[in-house]
């Protein structure tokens, strides 16, 4: 480390104040802390001590959301060459080249090729988010003079996790950049905003583009849509539309997450991997996720206790609901984004409830969209300051009367 | 029962005056500042619309269609719809006049804060739009009453989310430009795209 620290020091008088190079004064700072711990102290009377920062506390994150990664990059693989199996045929775009051209094998029981594939489709993926995040980040910090802010960080994580892998590369750059700036940065970068950047991008993606992500064709990287007997729409969206498809799945497919679906969601174990580090570590709350779980069981409950003749969505159980779609990654990391849900404890835990019921209410009423997580978080982002303005309210009111004032 | 009840949710939700159909937007912008006067708003937006819905859809069934005045002699082939547009304003306004009357009588805080807006709501367009929608859908006079509240309902949430949403925004860094009512553009945008999860819902 040695080294880079002298170089770091060595470039530091050109890109401060007044030096030849300041425009990258932020891209330096970012740099700099990312490799080393900054050697500030506080100086005058501070509220909070803690050794955790905002840097630590993203890369928790986006350490919890590594077994969703290697899930999802393996899960792009085995559905590919599943379809391929069924008698589909790979697409004829240069990540197959490039496959086959580096001597991979369309094998779905072979793990490597499975993850080489993966690979192939995801890292264009994550690396165009990166490259337009980070460059958005590094302007708009250096146009408003803030530092680049390491909220990016998870959001970057997450937008290629929620993507579909076949989604074409101009659109996650576009997205990406909507999220960012409208999500994001015009309210002040992060922190400030009050939806998730990463659930605005998808959203805009949905609303605007919708025929690359949803319905049957974008979820296997694979031509399958003349193959019979074969489907690759999600089980979410199968389940809306036949009675009892569920029956004759697997459920634990579903749990470890060998389905189709957003690259990093199908897993319902990883997701809970990561949940454990963190509810482990604090960064996520516990109640907004129990909140969550609780809303789902009840909903869903319900609507099987109302049946419906007509619609097969009334009929899926709460289990179900928790291992398909979106659900399990939305609850684990975007339900508990510190800045979008309710800041207080009574409120996460109505804020939690009402993500569960709605995202059960929008996949079994609204035939358009299966996929109601998504939707539903961004929902109840819109309420959550409500919420906590009545929680509020309610503890003033609650010490005014202790007082006896 | 049931159907009165979907149709309930279609207005608040499904039809969401204000993020779906974006009508009384001048004062959604403008008196969403704070929660409570958000609050005041938002209940007198459902009392009148969920006052004159009902009474335009009486007058219009009863005196303004093709045919209404059946029951005057030499009544069957006069059609005054021609005059609808003025009657359904006449009503809004009049109802208007009245619960503004009231609040100043009874919460005299309210209509301080309220100020301006309370009489505007006689040409904020949701009680209008909600009115013509009611022409337009050829509603009965049940229907009528359960559309306007609903309606007013959905209003009521979207403003006092949009108040709590800008009360938290207050200490946000927007740049300059976009301080003010720039910013609460978009954030209604956005929360236009979260309250899209309910459009296409067949009820």
């Amino acid at each position: 480390m040695k080294p880079v620290r002298d170089l770091l020091d060595k470039i530091h008088p050109h890109v401060s104040k007044g030096g030849r190079f300041q425009a990258f004064g932020s891209l330096y700072e970012a740099i700099d802390t990312l490799a080393f711990s900054p050697g500030f102290q506080t100086r005058t009377a501070s509220h909070v001590r803690d050794g955790l920062d905002y840097k630590r506390m993203m890369f928790l994150v986006v350490n919890a959301l590594v077994p969703c990664l290697l899930v999802g990059i393996w899960n792009t693989g085995f559905q590919a060459f599943s379809a391929i199996d069924a008698g589909a045929v790979p697409l004829a775009d240069w990540q197959n080249a490039l496959f086959q051209a580096i001597g991979g094998v369309y094998d779905s029981s072979n793990f490597l090729y499975c993850m080489l594939f993966g690979l192939i489709y995801f890292v264009p993926i994550f690396l165009v988010v990166h490259v337009v995040g980070l460059g958005i980040e590094v302007i708009t910090a250096q146009l408003r003079n803030h530092d680049v802010s390491e909220g990016f960080l998870v959001t970057g994580m997450l937008l290629p996790l929620i993507l579909p892998p076949t989604i074409p590369l101009w659109q996650v750059g576009l997205g990406t950049a909507f999220g960012l700036i409208i999500g994001k940065e015009v309210f002040g970068g992060t922190g400030m905003n009050f939806l998730n950047p990463a659930l605005v991008c998808r959203a805009f993606l949905f609303f605007a583009y919708p025929a690359y992500i949803s319905g049957d064709a974008p979820w296997i990287a694979a031509d399958h849509l003349g193959v019979d007997g074969f489907t690759g729409a999600t089980l979410l969206a199968q389940a809306a539309v036949t009675e009892g498809v569920l029956h004759t799945q697997n459920w634990f497919a579903a749990f470890w997450g060998g389905i189709p679906g957003s690259m990093g969601e199908t897993s319902t174990a990883a997701c809970l991997m990561g949940a454990g580090i963190v509810i482990g570590t604090g960064v996520g709350s516990w109640r907004t996720m129990a909140g969550t779980a609780l809303g789902t069981i009840a909903l869903a409950s319900f609507l099987n206790f109302v049946g419906s003749e007509t619609n097969p969505m009334f009929g899926v159980t709460w289990w179900w609901h928790m291992v398909l779609g979106g659900w399990a990654l939305g609850t684990v990391f975007m339900t508990t984004d510190p800045v979008s849900s309710s800041y207080t404890d009574s409120g996460k835990w109505v804020y939690g409830f009402g993500i569960g019921a709605l995202c059960v209410i929008i996949r079994s009423v609204n035939p358009a969209y299966p996929e109601g997580m998504m939707l539903a978080i961004l929902f109840m982002n819109m309420f959550a300051p409500l919420i906590d303005h009545f929680v509020v309210r309610r503890n003033i009111r609650r010490r005014l009367a202790r007082s006896g004032a | 029962m049931e159907h009165y009840l979907s149709l309930a949710m279609k207005a608040i939700f499904v039809e969401n005056m204000a993020l779906a159909f974006f009508l009384g937007m001048c004062s959604f912008l403008a008196v969403s500042r704070k929660v409570e006067t958000a609050i005041g708003l938002g209940v007198a937006v459902i009392f009148v619309l969920g006052l004159t819905t009902p009474l335009n859809q009486f007058l219009v069934e009863n005196f303004l269609e093709e045919g209404a005045l059946a029951w005057i002699p030499g009544g069957e082939s006069v059609n005054l719809s021609f005059l609808s547009y003025l009657v359904l304003i006449g009503t809004i306004a009049a109802t208007v006049q009245v619960v503004e009357m009231a609040i100043d009588r009874y919460l005299p805080a309210l209509y301080g804060s309220l100020g301006v807006f309370l009489p505007l709501i006689a040409v904020n367009c949701a009680i209008l739009g909600g009115a013509l929608f009611m022409v337009q859908r050829d509603y009965t006079f049940g229907e009528a009453a359960v559309y306007g509240v609903g309606s007013g309902v959905g209003w009521f949430l979207a403003i006092v989310a949009l108040a709590a949403v800008r009360e938290r925004l207050r200490y946000s860094d927007v740049p300059p430009p976009l301080r003010g009512l720039g910013i609460t553009f978009i954030t209604v945008g956005l929360m236009a795209i979260a309250f899209m999860s309910f459009s296409g819902i067949q009820l």
